[in-house]
């Protein structure tokens, strides 16, 4: 009785360490910022890569910044394979030494042959990073909320006397600082000259002060359509993309200010030391080649970086949509954008954070 | 015959039996080392190394003086006034290029930059460009490169961070810090933050403290009076949330409390307040204190009504019968007989309370956050270790100061916990 116990326990704890292993070779880990976000990547690229090379793809979700990878790599445990970055974030993951350099003639060619170098938007490939969208932060609103004029630019979220109400951020200076200035007065074009300068700085976070006792902070991009629909707050800052789908797939009446939108890109970048590199890279490839990165804006409003892309975009795939009225790169929506300055915030990012922690505390 | 022999009393075997008996107690006490043993492994597994830890990082500080062991020696000799010398400029060059390639300038980076804000992009930016000078004059190349090389500030914060101990992270755990000429000076007013936060742990907890006495004593009175049928089904109710997940009790306080959660809608449906007046229950310092205060509640319920149990009802009655007010007695009888459950309720909700975490980060918005959040996001974003270190230490050390002085005002002693 006990022979057979313990044969069979030696099976079980073979089997079991064979399955480990097996898993450990044909998986690898991809973050990203969860919601209807990570469930359009999961569509476009996850579940398609697992078909075609039987590798599985472990979806795990964060906050964005380099906190955690730093940690990983420093240490020497490095569990997550790709991670969804800002351009910021890559570039000054890079220059630190987080991220594994990526060598872009991995990547696939565009159908009618254009190579990957000219096919991706200018400044949507780095040396770390390799783009997948481009996406913006945007403020959202729900009209059911204001009975009788409704908000439609910069300067309406910053009064709350006309517009009264909560609003929500995100708990991050980036953007903000940007609409503060707008708001304020400054020209998207000023912006970041008048950001770079200490009484810029000071100046942006008087007119957050103005508004400060009705502040809510979010951290997670689910949050804001969350807190629109329990009318927590009456505005709230948001990427485009989230509130695309709360209007479009749970038919909520917000209402999207195109005016001041900051727009930046994600990229897929590689936490130096992963494990599973080779796997990884084919992911990278994969998923960044012309239909996964036309296929992934069929599930979200957030655009493609490659030109070959852009004419495949059509219709949402649940509901049947158009996709293009959504995109943040609608000329209609793109009058007055302004993009993240990812040279500003790597080289600031630091400081301006340090402050905006002391100011939100207190 | 002499009869005056000693006669030794021996045991089955032959051995003396005090030998024996010294023997066996000596196995017993072996015996009972090992029944310990595993409880001592893992408590200094997992707290007295991890404590002895944070008490090391909060005052380690090797970074600096082993990423740039040349340029840190070469500072020696620098007094301070002025710009070093050429020669300090071409070896923090060469150890640049160095740190550059085996990538751990960002290391280095994020060091320099806790201490002094724009460090890191100093550095970076300044490795990035350094492997194209290749010959002298380094004092003027690396300056054109970046003119914060040529602020005497800079020099001083390696200097200062030249050290493999420091204290600085205490200073930045009371918004200090030391100047270029070494003399402690306060931080800049937009970057002062740890001071308010110390004072709101402080006023939270005792807050805290103050609202579970308040609501706990009826409570524990009333448990401890009635009859055991009825006390026992309200001690369930007592016990019940104490069982439950902390996470599903501060959720649920969120869908109680917020804007348009049930107490809102109720009192709007009863008329009491405009819809377009709701109170903001939530996000905020009261949100903090009505859900702490719910969650350590039973915390401060348990060691009264333990203490409670043990009063004499005929005490009262006695005193009473004397001719007190009812109001005398209680206050002359039964209250001072309450004393140690109250001492140690009121220790047990403090101390925990001090340390609170989840509760605030969930539920505290930004007026509501404490000290333990601060610590957490230092260990967790910022990365900064040494501050994390001494924060929590401080708080550790004012802990055991309150324990030392409970147990001088009050007497250790007389706790009575359950």
């Amino acid at each position: 009785m006990t022979k057979i116990y313990k044969l069979s326990s030696f099976l079980v704890a073979g089997v079991l360490a064979l399955g480990a292993a097996k898993a450990q070779a044909d998986s690898i880990t991809a973050v990203s910022w969860g919601g209807a976000y990570t469930k359009s990547q999961l569509k476009a690229y996850h579940e398609p890569f697992e078909k075609k090379f039987g590798i599985k793809v472990n979806s795990m979700d964060y906050n964005g910044g380099l906190a955690e990878i730093q940690t990983q790599v420093q240490s020497g445990n490095v569990t997550w394979d790709v991670v969804d970055v800002e351009l910021a974030d890559a570039i000054k993951g890079c220059d630190e030494g987080l991220f594994e350099r990526i060598d872009h003639s991995i990547l696939p060619a565009a159908p009618d042959g254009t190579s990957a170098k000219d096919d991706f938007l200018p400044g949507t490939l780095t040396e770390c990073g390799i783009g997948q969208i481009v996406w913006s932060q945007i403020i959202a609103f729900d009209p059911g909320q204001f009975s009788g004029k409704k908000p439609s630019s910069m300067k309406d979220f910053f009064d709350t006397k006309n517009f009264p109400g909560k609003r929500g951020i995100r708990k991050n200076p980036k953007v903000n600082l940007e609409w503060a200035l707008i708001a304020d007065g400054v020209a998207p074009g000023e912006v970041y000259k008048t950001l770079g300068t200490a009484a810029g700085v000071d100046r942006a976070f008087k007119k957050l002060d103005t508004i400060k006792s009705d502040l809510i902070f979010w951290e997670a991009g689910a949050q804001p359509p969350q807190m629109l629909a329990d009318k927590e707050v009456s505005m709230v800052s948001a990427y485009n993309g989230r509130i695309f789908n709360a209007q479009v797939t749970e038919n909520k009446p917000f209402v999207i200010i195109w005016d001041g939108q900051v727009w930046d890109l994600d990229l897929w970048a590689i936490p130096k030391g992963s494990k599973n590199l080779k796997n990884t890279l084919k992911f990278v490839a994969f998923s960044t080649d012309t239909q996964r990165n036309a296929d992934q804006a069929k599930y979200i409003s957030y655009g493609p970086v490659r030109k070959s892309s852009a004419p495949l975009v059509s219709k949402h795939a649940e509901t049947g949509v158009e996709m293009k009225p959504h995109m943040p790169t609608n000329p209609k929506n793109f009058k007055t954008a302004l993009q993240n300055n990812f040279v500003f915030w790597a080289d600031n990012f630091d400081e301006i954070n340090e402050r905006f922690n002391a100011w939100m505390a207190k | 015959m002499n009869t005056k022999v000693k006669r030794q009393i021996l045991a089955a075997d032959g051995t003396p039996l005090k030998v024996k008996l010294a023997q066996t107690n000596r196995r017993r006490q072996l015996r009972a080392i090992w029944l310990v043993a595993p409880l001592f492994l893992f408590v200094s597994a997992t707290f007295l190394v991890p404590i002895a830890d944070m008490l090391f990082r909060s005052v380690d500080d090797p970074v600096v003086s082993t990423l740039l062991p040349n340029t840190t020696k070469a500072l020696d000799t620098w007094n301070g006034q002025g710009l070093p010398d050429e020669l300090v400029f071409q070896t923090l060059a060469k150890e640049l290029r160095a740190r550059r390639a085996d990538q751990t300038i960002g290391k280095l980076a994020s060091r320099l930059n806790f201490e002094k804000s724009g460090m890191r992009s100093l550095f970076t930016k300044s490795g990035r460009k350094v492997k194209h000078i290749k010959t002298g004059p380094f004092k003027e190349k690396l300056i054109k490169i970046d003119k914060k090389w040529a602020d005497g500030e800079t020099w001083s914060v390696i200097k200062r961070l030249s050290a493999p101990f420091t204290g600085v992270h205490y200073l930045a755990a009371v918004d200090k810090k030391l100047d270029r000429n070494g003399v402690i000076v306060s931080q800049p007013d937009v970057r002062q933050i740890y001071v308010i936060l110390w004072l709101r742990t402080l006023w939270i907890s005792l807050a805290v403290t103050a609202f579970c006495l308040l609501l706990g004593y009826p409570v524990s009175y009333l448990l401890a009076t009635l009859p055991l049928r009825t006390s026992n089904f309200l001690l369930i109710l007592v016990l019940l949330p104490f069982w439950t997940s902390l996470l599903v009790r501060t959720t649920s306080w969120i869908v109680l409390l917020q804007s348009h959660g049930v107490i809102n809608d109720l009192m709007v449906f009863l008329g009491i307040i405009a819809d377009d007046q709701r109170v903001r229950m939530i996000y905020n310092q009261t949100g903090t204190l009505i859900a702490m205060t719910q969650i350590l509640l039973p915390f401060m319920i348990l060691p009264l009504y333990s203490v409670m149990k043990t009063v004499p009802p005929s005490y009262m009655r006695a005193a009473q019968s004397l001719g007190a007010s009812p109001f005398w007695s209680f206050f002359k009888v039964y209250l001072p007989q309450t004393i140690p459950g109250i001492g140690a309720g009121c220790l047990l909700v403090f101390i925990l309370a001090i340390g609170y975490y989840i509760t605030p980060a969930l539920v505290g918005g930004q007026d509501g956050q404490l000290i333990s959040n601060f610590i957490a996001y230092h260990m967790k974003f910022s990365l900064n270790w040494g501050l994390a270190g001494a924060l929590g230490t401080m708080l550790l050390i004012s802990v055991l100061a309150l324990y030392w002085l409970y147990n001088k005002v009050v007497g250790i002693e007389n706790m009575k916990l359950g």
